[in-house]
């Protein structure tokens, strides 16, 4: 029992607080104790992701032993896929905490925004670390609740309208979630989810299983903006101020919707094939969709939302694909080469996309206005926030030698091996049309000539804005280090292994 | 905003303290009957509403920012905390352990750290709401005047 | 039997308040008659025939009780109920003092 699992979740809710009560008295202390919370997380989350491997660790909460071999507290479980998204969570809240000293100048409620920042930090890693069905519902609405102020935090007309929209989608989807709860546990009277696999193992009633996995699926995906359930994303991520986007996008649609259908659809329900071609559907629509409708965005932020719709389909068709291939029992390389697909563009689209909504968010804070046909030939006043966006927007088309690439390569791969030619041929062309539009921002952001003057008095922005975009855009290019397979090894392999065998998390569990 | 007629403000003078007391009952008896910390707590925020409503904020000399009521809120749940994080350090290491003494089943004094939570998640749930309303209803009418 | 599909209907009720009505403040009175559906229906999952109610007596302890977990459960998410609505509140009243109106066919600035 490693007594640093529950500081996950300690630590940015006593910061919280603690902002709220001293920073009524020292001025800037608010800031950089967010920073240093954040930093010490990120610190202990990469301890964590270097030492798993093949182990799971379990901490019983009050030290409540299981009687008769069966569970009765609450567990927190870290193993293989919790480490790698734990990592990813902490290091771009970190970031963004680093570039929002400056970007905050132009709000007076800085408390809040701090205190709020850290009860969002500390209800995602609740809902990732937790081992029980409950408590993933009572941290995703800590974190969604903070995320619903912060949509709303500069009090225009614009944010209040997007806020509405995303209060009443998510209010529906909790309620959904809530409700698929209570019937799992009227079938099967337990909540811990290792104890829910056995339980399902005895026997169920096949109509029974069915709507509880609709339900979970169509709540769950409402909070992961996959086709049909996006409607209120483009307006939500387009109006949250800069750093509060990039952890929406970036990290807040992977950790409480795409993780938790992973985790319930591999390691809780036995994968049957019906649900595995839905779930291949919705992410192949998702994948289309959204980048058609990206195509005629003149706004920066809403062009960048619409992309990220269609990017978390290409992994939520990847891990479809996989899911497939379990279910009709085909050899266990294709299988790992699907999932692993998935799950390093997971953390690939997390870079780049937090990198791109921080450079907008930095052409916003000089510029001033949103729209691409008003602004032009920035690349010579902002050096640096134009490098790093050709970076970023050279990864999330797939060009080679960015991380993008390799990501995209091996889904590609994985489905021509499956045989669903179909789908990789979509995913080509998607890839094409992604580098189209995002050769149409960097043309007319940063190298038009623009016809007014509104580049007067435009310079570089300031000193931590330029270190949390530099900081990325170096992780971007790093990232495309994890195709070389010692390296894959050590960090995607276990969280594969315990995502298709089908009785390891269960037993592993079980017996400590 | 101005109060209301003398006869509420007569019963409102009986009425709050019953009201209070009751809300405080039904937090410290946590542990032996329904109720608890949350439950408790909104009664006792109800205590406060009802005298904010039957005498007027100009009255009371409600400020706009109601540092009080933020002060005790903020330092409640840093109790709460403090509490869990101490079953890390005493007795057998683990978060959230239950390190006091427990009693004999059914007296008021037992079940070792439970009332202790019950007491400071009430006052915690009644600042809060307190906030909420004060939030809801001073600050429109202080914007729209 | 029938109490499950009242509850279930209740839900549907509040699905179809959020969905066609026009007023602000009614859609959010339908979504708390959702979650107050989902709330009945967790308590009466916890029903055993024949139990009481679950108050240890210290003068005869042993008895059939109702289960517990679930009325536990119920309250942690009524006080999250709570919150939601009340984050709902005040966003609806901000949105009155910038457009001037309930009417949600009205607010509509967001488009495409």
């Amino acid at each position: 029992m490693n007594p640093l699992i529950p500081l996950f979740v300690i630590t940015p809710l006593a910061g919280a607080f603690l902002i709220m009560i001293i920073g009524r008295f020292i001025a800037e202390f608010n800031k950089y104790f967010t920073s240093l919370v954040l930093l010490f997380l990120a610190c202990i989350s990469f301890y964590f992701l270097f030492t798993t491997g093949e182990k799971i660790f379990v901490y019983k909460v009050g030290g409540w032993e299981p009687i008769n071999r069966v569970p009765i507290g609450i567990y927190m479980v870290m193993d293989g896929l919790t480490a790698i998204v734990v990592c990813i969570i902490n290091l771009i809240g970190f970031l963004s905490a680093v570039y929002s000293i400056s970007y905050i100048k132009r709000y007076t409620a800085g408390n809040y925004f701090y205190a709020l920042f850290c009860l969002m930090i500390g209800g995602m890693n609740g809902v990732v670390l937790s081992g029980d069905l409950f408590n993933i519902f009572v941290f995703l609405e800590i974190s969604v609740i903070s995320s619903y102020a912060l949509v709303a935090f500069g009090v225009e007309s614009n944010e209040l309208e997007a806020s509405f929209k995303y209060q009443i989608l998510g209010g529906v989807a909790s309620f959904l979630i809530l409700f698929g709860i209570g019937f799992i546990y009227w079938k099967t009277k337990t909540l811990n989810i290792a104890d829910i696999k056995e339980a399902f193992n005895n026997g169920y009633n096949k109509t029974t299983y069915l709507f509880i996995q609709i339900l979970l699926l169509s709540g769950f995906g409402l909070k992961a903006a996959i086709i049909p359930f996006h409607a209120w994303l483009p307006d939500a991520h387009s109006s949250a101020p800069s750093p509060i986007s990039a952890m929406l996008s970036g990290i807040f649609i992977k950790a409480v919707g795409i993780y938790v259908i992973i985790r319930l659809f591999f390691n809780m329900f036995t994968t049957s094939e019906e649900m595995a071609i839905l779930i291949t559907t919705l992410g192949t629509l998702s994948m289309v969709i959204g980048v058609f409708l990206a195509i005629g965005q003149w706004d920066i932020k809403r062009l960048l939302a619409y992309h990220s719709i269609s990017q978390m389909g290409y992994v939520v068709m990847s891990v479809g694909i996989g899911m497939i291939l379990i279910a009709r029992n085909t050899k266990p390389e294709i299988v790992s080469l699907a999932i692993a697909g998935g799950l390093f563009h997971l953390v690939n689209h997390a870079a780049f996309k937090g990198l791109l909504f921080l450079n907008a968010g930095a052409i916003e804070y000089t510029i001033g206005t949103r729209d691409l046909k008003e602004m032009g030939g920035l690349a010579k006043v902002m050096p640096v926030t134009s490098a790093t966006s050709f970076i970023a927007s050279m990864s999330i088309s797939g060009i080679p030698p960015f991380n993008g690439f390799f990501s995209k390569l091996i889904i590609i791969i994985a489905a021509v091996m499956g045989r669903f030619y179909l789908l990789a041929a979509l995913a080509v062309i998607v890839s094409i049309i992604t580098l189209a539009s995002f050769l149409k921002f960097q043309r007319y952001a940063f190298f038009n000539k623009p016809d007014n003057d509104i580049l007067k008095d435009v310079r570089e922005v300031p000193f931590p804005m330029i270190f949390s975009m530099v900081i990325l855009s170096i992780i971007c290019v790093l990232l495309s280090l994890l195709v070389i397979p010692e390296v894959r090894n050590a960090i995607l392999m276990p969280a594969i292994e315990i995502l298709t065998d089908p009785a390891k998390y269960s037993t592993s569990i079980l017996v400590q | 905003m101005k109060g209301m007629t003398v006869i509420v403000k007569k019963t409102t003078q009986i009425l709050a303290g019953m009201i209070f007391l009751y809300g405080s009952y039904i937090i410290v008896h946590g542990h032996l009957t329904p109720g608890g910390g949350f439950a408790g707590g909104v009664m006792l925020a109800g205590a406060f509403i009802l005298i904010t409503l039957a005498y007027g904020s100009d009255f009371l000399n409600l400020k706009r920012e109601e540092a009080g009521s933020t002060a005790t809120e903020n330092g409640s749940v840093l109790i709460v905390i403090l509490l869990s994080v101490a079953g890390l350090l005493l007795g057998a290491k683990v978060f959230f352990l239950n390190f006091l003494p427990k009693g004999t089943l059914g007296e008021l004094i037992s079940a070792g750290v439970i009332p202790l939570y019950n007491v400071f998640i009430g006052i915690e749930v009644a600042s809060s709401i307190f906030i909420i309303f004060l939030a809801l209803v001073i600050y429109k009418e202080e914007e729209s005047t | 039997m029938i109490t499950y599909l009242m509850c279930f209907i209740l839900f549907l009720v509040g699905l179809y308040g959020v969905i066609t009505r026009r007023n602000l403040v009614k859609i959010a009175v339908s979504l708390s008659i959702m979650e107050i559906s989902t709330f009945l229906f967790f308590a009466l999952v916890g029903y055993i025939d024949g139990g009481i109610a679950p108050i240890v007596d210290p003068a005869d302890p042993v008895k059939v009780y109702v289960d517990p977990l679930p009325q536990a459960l119920v309250l942690t998410a009524i006080v999250i109920g709570l919150a939601t609505t009340a984050m709902l509140m005040a966003v609806i009243i901000r949105l009155y003092r910038k457009y001037g109106t309930f009417d949600i066919r009205e607010i509509k600035n967001l488009r495409g």
